[in-house]
């Protein structure tokens, strides 16, 4: 019984150590950053942070919308310092909430206006587009559709991949229930149910079962087709852009926000300043299985890739996502693409 | 029964339980029971927004979906565990202690690595496929959705009824056998109308362990694409802004959890008893000819939930995955799940002392209740008690996001696993031995330590290890919960899952059910039965 105490004993202090290990408290010298974005992703943008200011990061990886809801929820008690957040939506929503400081203009003023808000919440640190994700084995280019409209055409009944519950997904119907009314995107969804569309867990599925050929075409954002590639090459697939100003050609942002309750201020903005230097621009660019478009001037896009001014998605303001996708959700539950 | 009985005789009349022992014992109690209060209030707070994101016709969608999976899993589990507990205790079944020790190990599985194997091996271009392909079978039936959620499910709980099943056959008397023997019943006859229904206790207690099981699952029925209710409250968690209607969800699935605990108790109620303790086993039924369907009935199991699994994890370990090539082990997230595993056990096995000692030694109605007030949380699903604390200690800024608040979910989901386990062993003890000490000079506390505990030590390491096994296991409130930077094994695998690399996880999924595997031996039948006893 006594060396099962002791062992007993033992085990609970070890623990104790390591929890004060992974919970140590914080020096000055560091900052909490809740990431939305992949850590498979982001995870050297981070290092070289630590690596340039000697500032150690706690980095929280979870979906956006969990990382809105527990800064909501943790309100003032929030650790966290920064928010990275995959698409403006969630930035917004806790900037609503009065959790968001205000960014200096000489920030705001490094992108392009429509990659922030007027409350100054917020700043893009990239954009990405919605496209329309093809096997090229099953389809030619002259086969796609031009809009996300068509898909609902029998054409492409069972051929269809989406993920329901991705925060690009939601904020895509968010801003088309907002630009077309309800009434016109619930009818879309049920003519895409009629269509016997498939539900994958996230971009990343999608893409892979379009290689792999279990759905023909997918909807997604432009740069998880260079992220799969990057792991399998071979496999047959390219992106589609709908036609200009088509819901589905729809241009977002990830961005970032500093917590207002931080006591990190000036590390926190050193951490938004590096987002939007050079090195971090041309990463997210164009590093290891990266994609996105860069929003600083003088860093270049993946050749690939065509301009953003070509792409011209349709006329929305990325500030309204906040109020926007909640009916999307709504709707996405009541249709039953989630239960 | 007749124990404790026993038990309450030797206590003298009027002996008060030390005031502290109660207020110890109830601590641990309250503690247990209480974060659920945070989840009730949410819940019934919720505002119109909230409230429309879970509409009556989804939750009661969902509510059937995640019933009618429970009850196809419990009649999969009685399936294939009665018949194979018979056959290794009652027959003359070649091999039959091994085949015994294989059918008990798929305990160590945890759903979501069985679901996974089970799609390597059966998913569309999965391992059968390609074994089948030169044989013309170009499509398998579709594995995603009901069956396949079945299929993983049965495998990690059917040795529950095993083990019940085959612990209920050692202790049944075989005079109630022989009685319909001699009275002409066939062997068949004799099975169904007497052996069956004696073995009520055993079955219904089984049913309840394996119904809870599938009702707070999260990783098997997500990675096949069934929705059940803690699917649906989890993705209002992580992807629907909507914590309020998540916790009215998790409310639900809560309440559906206190029918299924009642519902079992209902069942086990009705015994047909006859007076046990003959001491005297029951003879060996010869198999003969019979020899061969159930030797192939046994490979088929043991085959089919342990064999193929395990083999699809080692085939997998020794490629790289197409899709991020060869990932590492986890060492560290390992050690994390040792080092959480056993703090858990550890703190489970002595906080349960002070309830399981009152119940011994001073059975009262006070007593009674504070044990049932600590078992109660084993009905709870893990991703309630998850989302339970997340409301705690959001406000509580010493306490969000460390450790402590991980470890407080596997005491509030396990702790009951050790109490049932120490009261067992408890109950063999008899209270003589502790008088006796105290009247050659020792005090309570040094009789109990010295005299009572070493006696029972056996249950409350089978107890320990039983919350070592489950926590090594646990997925759902470690998602919620685990602080910045902490990852256990069951996350890193979780998560290599959602990116498709599902070979990449393999060498991980191997060394979670390694570091569980040897926990079996120290799990005795007779614990399981007191597991599935919780009343």
């Amino acid at each position: 019984m006594t060396k099962l105490l002791a062992a007993l004993a033992a085990a609970a202090a070890a623990l104790a150590l390591a929890g004060g290990a992974a919970t140590a408290p914080e020096q000055a010298q560091s900052l909490t950053i809740y990431s939305g974005r992949d850590e498979a992703l982001v995870k050297p943008i981070m290092e070289r942070f630590t690596r340039d200011t000697g500032i150690e990061l706690n980095v929280r990886y979870a979906s956006s919308v969990s990382l809105a809801t527990a800064l909501v929820e943790e309100g003032r008690n929030s650790p966290a310092d920064v928010f990275w957040a995959t698409e403006p939506g969630t930035l917004g929503l806790v900037a609503t909430k009065g959790l968001l400081q205000r960014l200096p203009q000489r920030t705001i003023g490094k992108v392009p206006s429509r990659f922030s808000t007027r409350s100054r919440r917020w700043v893009g640190t990239s954009a990405r587009s919605r496209v329309l994700v093809y096997n090229t084995q099953a389809l030619r280019p002259r086969e796609l559709p031009t809009s996300v409209w068509q898909l609902t055409n029998a054409r492409w009944k069972g051929k269809i991949g989406i993920a329901p519950t991705n925060g690009s997904f939601q904020a895509f119907l968010g801003a088309t229930i907002h630009m077309y009314g309800e009434t016109r995107v619930r009818n879309w969804l049920r003519g895409l149910k009629a269509n016997d569309v498939k539900f994958y867990p996230n971009n990343t599925t999608t893409v892979q079962a379009v290689g792999r050929g279990d759905v023909q075409v997918g909807l997604v954002n432009h740069y998880y087709l260079y992220n799969v590639l990057a792991d399998t090459p071979n496999l047959p697939i390219r992106n589609h852009w709908f036609r200009p100003g088509d819901p589905g050609a729809l241009v977002l942002a990830a961005g970032v926000g500093i917590v207002a309750a931080t006591e990190r201020d000036a590390a926190a903005q050193r951490f938004v300043d590096f987002l939007h230097s050079k090195w971090a621009q041309r990463f997210i660019a164009r590093g290891p299985g990266a994609a996105e478009y860069p929003l600083i001037k003088g860093v270049a896009r993946r050749p690939a890739l065509p301009p953003l001014t070509r792409i011209r998605g349709p006329r929305y303001s990325l500030g309204r996502l906040a109020g926007d996708l909640q009916p999307a959700i709504r709707l996405l539950i009541a249709e039953g693409f989630i239960r | 029964v007749t124990i404790r009985r026993a038990a309450a005789a030797a206590s003298p009349p009027g002996r008060r339980a030390p005031f502290v022992l109660v207020v110890a014992a109830a601590a641990v109690g309250i503690a247990g029971a209480a974060p659920i209060a945070y989840l009730v209030r949410r819940a019934l707070s919720a505002d119109a927004d909230a409230r429309a994101l879970v509409p009556l016709s989804t939750t009661v969608d969902l509510v059937v979906d995640t019933a009618l999976l429970a009850a196809g899993v419990v009649v999969a589990a009685l399936v294939v565990g009665v018949p194979l507990a018979w056959l290794v205790v009652r027959t003359d079944l070649p091999g039959r202690r091994l085949w015994g020790l294989a059918a008990s190990l798929p305990l160590v599985i945890p759903s979501f690595i069985a679901a996974l194997a089970l799609l390597g091996a059966l998913a569309p271009r999965g391992l059968l496929q390609q074994v089948l392909e030169p044989l013309g079978v170009t499509a398998l039936p579709d594995i995603f959705g009901f069956w396949g959620a079945l299929l993983a499910l049965t495998l990690s709980t059917y040795p529950y009824v095993f083990l019940l099943t085959a612990a209920g056959l050692r202790a049944a008397d075989p005079s109630a056998e022989e009685a319909a023997r001699s009275l002409g019943a066939g062997r068949l006859a004799v099975f169904l109308r007497v052996t069956l229904p004696s073995l009520r206790p055993s079955l219904a207690a089984g049913s309840l362990l394996v119904a809870l099981y599938v009702l707070s699952d999260f990783g098997a029925v997500s990675l096949m694409d069934y929705s059940t209710l803690t699917t649906g409250i989890y993705v209002r968690y992580e992807s629907l802004l909507a914590l309020d209607a998540a916790a009215i969800l998790a409310l639900v699935l809560v309440v559906l959890a206190v029918v299924v605990v009642a519902l079992a108790g209902r069942w086990r109620r009705t015994i047909y008893r006859s007076t046990p303790g003959t001491g005297r086993a029951a003879p060996i039924v010869q198999l003969g000819r019979w020899r061969w369907p159930a030797l192939a009935f046994c490979a088929t199991v043991v085959g089919f939930f342990l064999v193929l699994p395990l083999g699809v994890l080692v085939w997998w370990s020794a490629q790289a995955d197409p899709i991020v090539g060869r990932a590492p082990v986890a060492w560290d997230a390992a050690l994390n799940s040792a080092l959480a595993a056993g703090a858990a056990a550890a703190v489970a096995a002595v906080v349960v002392l002070p309830v399981a000692l009152l119940v011994w030694r001073y059975p009262s109605r006070l007593s009674r209740m504070l044990e049932r007030l600590t078992l109660f949380p084993s009905a709870l699903p893990g991703i309630a008690v998850g989302l339970a604390l997340v409301f705690f200690s959001a406000r509580i800024a010493a306490l969000y996001q460390t450790l402590a608040v991980l470890l407080l979910a596997y005491l509030i989901r396990f702790m009951p696993y050790a109490l049932a386990s120490t009261r067992a062993s408890l109950e063999s003890v008899s209270p003589r031995l502790e008088e006796a000490a105290r009247s050659l000079g020792r005090r309570p506390l040094g009789a109990t330590t010295s005299v009572v505990l070493p006696l029972a030590r056996g249950g409350v390491l089978a107890g320990a290890a039983l919350v070592f096994l489950s926590t090594v296991k646990e997925l759902p409130a470690t998602l919620l919960l685990r602080p910045i930077g902490f990852e256990t094994l069951a996350t890193e695998i979780w998560q290599g899952t959602s990116l498709g690399a599902y070979s990449a996880v393999a060498p991980s999924a191997l060394l979670l059910v390694a570091i569980a595997a040897p926990l079996v031996y120290l799990l005795s039948w007779r614990n399981a039965w007191e597991l599935g006893a919780p009343d």
